[in-house]
């Protein structure tokens, strides 16, 4: 098999401007998404997410046109998400280049928005995003930007959010995102052994090493990151180029 | 020449667009039976459900003129989707019939895998590819798909392998079609496009 794992930067936006912060709080200003997406398209970046984490109605607009520009940027798929609550929703970030729409707290309090974006779009164009935290001895669903308990076991949500037609899963630690401490490995092999579909682990990342780790004993399709790329602690080619010394199948662009 | 490309609301028309832009070439949507027989060449997006395009093509009554272009000798590409309508039939909607130029049908991948099949992966050469011409042999190409043809008695370039081997690329005279996505898959699915380009002039 040489389906080769694939390293995600993610560029979080309030809708216009890349903002970072620490545990889903904190925002502060980390650039301008056509920049950075023209980087990371020449760097060797497999994909590129772009969330509106503000996803505020009356800037929908603004998201719209960054999602055309960093389109008109990229050779590689774009997958777009935040505040995507109506199959209209789904249907304008399409229409702007997005490949793929990632849906989160939409989905939780009302999952047919996920058959009716795979019925429109396909399984391949829907990502369900889980936000999931440590709760004893399960993790717990996360929403409204990870700060409420939505009471649902993440590994049942992940199992039911298949069946309802997500082709991916984008499964981010709210434990361990901003911490920079790794991703978490436990958390991501349990969902990817419980569902058929290919896991983005994101959450945590900062050394090459972390990245081996999700990747061989995380059972992780692919790893995303966002401020250890924009601040240049890591470089996409040269992370690739380690994960490729340590045996990990990754698309080395030329 | 200008390229047509049939527009039945598959979400990659404008990335198909904007990567024909980008290598200097002009190309026009549409979803009109009369354009698509005064075509010089044709381009075929295509993603999400099998079911989708099919209805779509009836509806919009574009099958006719696109079987006869095609039989004409205009020069055509499929890509993804456009490339499993070719074939008689697919699994993902069986009760439907495809275009029916290529012996064989569409099959759901196996479940032995993960799927969709999501991401980057490498070709394996079967004959001399026109479209692949320049490109090395270890290049991946972004794929994005649950369902592939199997067989396709010859008109085969170029397989891919995941849970089994399939279709990746056709050439068979003036049709040609690939599994990946060119205007997602870098620098290699540029080169694609351009290959095709010319061999289309």
């Amino acid at each position: 098999m040489s389906l080769a794992r694939r390293i995600i930067p993610c560029l979080d936006t309030d809708g216009e401007r890349v903002v970072k912060g620490v545990n889903f709080v904190g925002l502060r200003d980390a650039g301008d998404p056509v920049a950075l997406a023209a980087r990371y398209n020449a760097e060797g970046a497999d994909e590129l997410v772009v969330l509106d984490i503000a996803a505020s109605r009356d800037r929908r607009p603004t998201f719209l046109e960054t999602i055309r520009r960093v389109a008109a940027e990229l050779a590689i798929p774009l997958t777009a998400g935040g505040g995507i609550r109506t199959l209209e929703d789904g249907r304008a970030v399409v229409r702007a280049g997005a490949d793929k729409l990632t849906v989160n707290t939409a989905a939780v309090e009302r999952p047919e928005l996920i058959s009716e974006l795979s019925q429109e779009f396909g399984a391949q164009a829907v990502v369900l995003a889980i936000d999931a935290k440590r709760a004893g001895d399960h993790w717990d669903v996360m929403v409204r930007g990870g700060r409420e308990s939505a009471s649902l076991d993440a590994i049942g949500w992940a199992r039911r959010g298949v069946q309802f037609g997500a082709g991916e899963i984008l499964l981010t630690s709210v434990d361990r995102d901003g911490t920079q401490s790794g991703f978490d490995v436990a958390l991501t092999a349990a969902i990817s052994r419980a569902v058929t579909v290919p896991i983005i682990a994101s959450g945590g990342a900062k050394s090459p090493e972390h990245f081996v780790e999700i990747f061989q004993h995380g059972a992780a399709d692919a790893a995303l990151a966002a401020s250890i790329f924009h601040d240049k602690v890591q470089s996409i080619r040269t992370l690739k180029e380690f994960l490729a010394a340590r045996g990990v199948e990754v698309r080395l662009p030329c | 020449m200008k390229i047509i490309i049939i527009d039945y609301g598959a979400g990659n028309v404008p990335s198909v667009e904007r990567a024909l832009h980008r290598l200097g070439a002009e190309s026009q949507r549409t979803s009109s039976p009369d354009c698509i027989s005064k075509a010089e060449v044709l381009l075929l997006p295509g993603v999400g459900h099998y079911a989708a395009l099919v209805r779509a093509l009836d509806e919009k009554q574009l099958r006719a003129p696109l079987v006869d272009a095609i039989h004409r000798g205009v020069p055509f590409l499929g890509i993804c989707l456009g490339l499993q309508v070719l074939f008689k039939s697919s699994e993902e909607a069986s009760q439907l019939q495809g275009l029916n130029l290529l012996p064989g049908t569409v099959s759901a991948l196996p479940p032995s895998v993960k799927l969709p099949h999501m991401g980057w992966n490498k070709l394996s050469a079967k004959r001399d590819s026109r479209l692949l011409a320049g490109i090395d042999a270890g290049a991946y190409f972004y794929f994005a798909h649950s369902y592939a043809a199997l067989d396709s008695t010859g008109a085969s370039a170029a397989t891919c392998s995941y849970g089994t081997e399939f279709v990746a690329v056709i050439e068979q005279q003036n049709v040609y079609a690939v599994q990946f996505h060119p205007e997602k898959s870098g620098d290699p699915g540029v080169r694609v496009l351009d290959n095709f380009l010319r061999l289309a002039a």
